[in-house]
């Protein structure tokens, strides 16, 4: 085909498009990987509702499941594997140790491009500083 | 048993174990999540554009756009501009419905025997219509892993997300593209097993795509709702892919196997990709039946096969015998 200009430029374009990451990347500053701030409430309490590797990957299963028995079945008390036991609340429990949502919660939720809807609603706990 | 898809579903399972055992028991991290992903995108770009550029140089012999349409001809007649492209414009409007809408495979049809001998041709929409969800959530479920390759992410992208998660089940919410990407390669799977004559014509290379491509959809579905990774490192590992700033090894290992998978099956792909048939992506371009125009009458296509030919045209034969036609009083076009 006589068409080499043509496809050659096609070829082209596709390979911007397909290498988008690397050179948006280069333009824009690069964002470090996000630390977390604990509070002095949080590193005194040392271990959190369940072991740090679990929370980091499974809290929004958790807190799923706590919302689900406190509105359905009305079950408030959560028993972890130390027999330790918890009131089921993100506000009043989660959020009572780790009252700095910004430097807490939002961080690794930005750096991930996350929204909860959690926010949605619980957003006026006075414990909470946005 | 089907020895084609056996042996292609069992190549899938010796990838996902050999990623598994590289990860979970040598501790190979940085082969895996760094090295073979790198590879894979370089071996991707250099094979997609040798194969391009291979279809480039071969010759198109003949003006073969296959029509669906009436061809243009006397003013009165209607013609078909996008069925039968006559210009430039045409080709480029078949060519974008072609790409956008799969026009010709719409047009499939399956053909059965009446109870009473009869033939009759029955439209045919199913392959059409997974084939068209296909494609759209994959390209919509590659859209949204921007989100692990940028920082901050650009807008389009987060509504996207949110539509793509708008029914809200769950937590982490389901993305509606995921689900339906693994029901459709279900489907196309399926239809390959069970419709005979397609299980016929089908090869090991048409399986293994496929295997590959559920492989990665289940395992990205797997670790985002069952088997859960922790999202913030994954994100440091991809980011760091992309904006050459790579973590720890520490951190690294702290992703579960289930996601070193996922990139080796994605790194399968795209090494695969360029040299199978998945590379109808760029091909579909370079279709001579539709990247052409129905204009044989108008503009002569030259085959480039063409030898040059002396040939002895009528003004050369007259000149040669002007005298003795004139002689014989034959009729010549120039009289001296």
């Amino acid at each position: 085909m006589n068409d080499k200009g043509k496809i050659i430029a096609g070829i082209i374009i596709f390979f911007v498009v397909a290498t988008f990451p690397f050179w948006f990347n280069m333009f824009v500053e690069k964002t470090p990987a996000p630390e977390l701030v604990l509070t002095a409430k949080a590193q005194a309490a040392k271990v959190c509702v369940r072991d740090t590797a679990f929370m980091k990957a499974n809290h929004m299963q958790l807190l799923d499941e706590w919302r689900d028995t406190v509105v359905r079945k009305a079950e408030r008390i959560y028993v972890n594997a130390e027999g330790k036991e918890f009131n089921m609340s993100l506000s009043n429990t989660c959020l009572d140790c780790h009252s700095n949502k910004a430097e807490f919660c939002d961080r690794c939720h930005q750096y991930a491009s996350i929204e909860p809807y959690c926010w949605d609603c619980h957003i006026d706990n006075p414990k909470e500083t946005k | 048993m089907n020895v084609k898809y056996f042996y292609s579903f069992l190549a899938v399972l010796v990838l996902a174990l050999i990623a598994w055992v590289g990860c979970d028991l040598l501790g190979l991290q940085v082969l895996f999540g760094v090295i073979l992903p790198y590879i894979a995108v370089v071996v991707f770009l250099v094979g997609f554009f040798l194969r391009m550029m291979d279809w480039a140089r071969s010759t198109v012999p003949f003006q073969i756009p296959t029509t669906a349409g009436q061809a243009k001809s006397l003013p009165w007649i209607k013609f078909n501009a996008i069925d039968s492209p006559f210009t430039t414009g045409g080709v480029v409007a078949r060519m974008f419905f072609e790409v956008v809408t799969f026009r010709s495979l719409f047009r499939n049809t399956r053909m059965r025997v009446n109870p009473d001998g009869r033939i009759s041709y029955d439209i045919e929409l199913w392959l059409w219509l997974f084939a068209l969800a296909f494609h759209y959530t994959f390209f919509v479920v590659i859209l949204r892993h921007a989100r692990f390759f940028l920082e901050p992410l650009p807008l389009p992208f987060e509504i996207l997300e949110k539509i793509d998660t708008f029914v809200q089940i769950g937590q982490p919410v389901i993305s509606m593209s995921s689900f339906a990407l693994l029901g459709t390669v279900l489907f196309l799977f399926v239809r390959r097993v069970y419709l005979p004559n397609i299980r016929m014509i089908s090869l090991a290379s048409d399986f293994f795509p496929l295997f590959l491509i559920f492989g990665i959809v289940f395992t990205g579905i797997f670790m985002r709702y069952f088997a859960k990774i922790d999202v913030t490192a994954a994100k440091e590992l991809t980011y760091g892919l992309v904006s050459f700033n790579l973590p720890s090894l520490a951190k690294m290992q702290g992703i579960g196997s289930i996601f070193y998978i996922h990139v080796f099956f994605v790194s399968v792909l795209l090494v695969y990709f360029p040299w199978s048939k998945l590379m109808h992506m760029g091909g579909i371009f370079l279709s001579p039946t539709r990247n052409m125009a129905n204009n044989t009458r108008a503009v002569r296509h030259v085959n480039p096969w063409n030898y040059p030919v002396n040939v002895h045209t009528y003004e050369e034969y007259e000149d040669d015998f002007r005298e003795k036609m004139i002689e014989a009083g034959l009729p010549v076009d120039k009289k001296e």
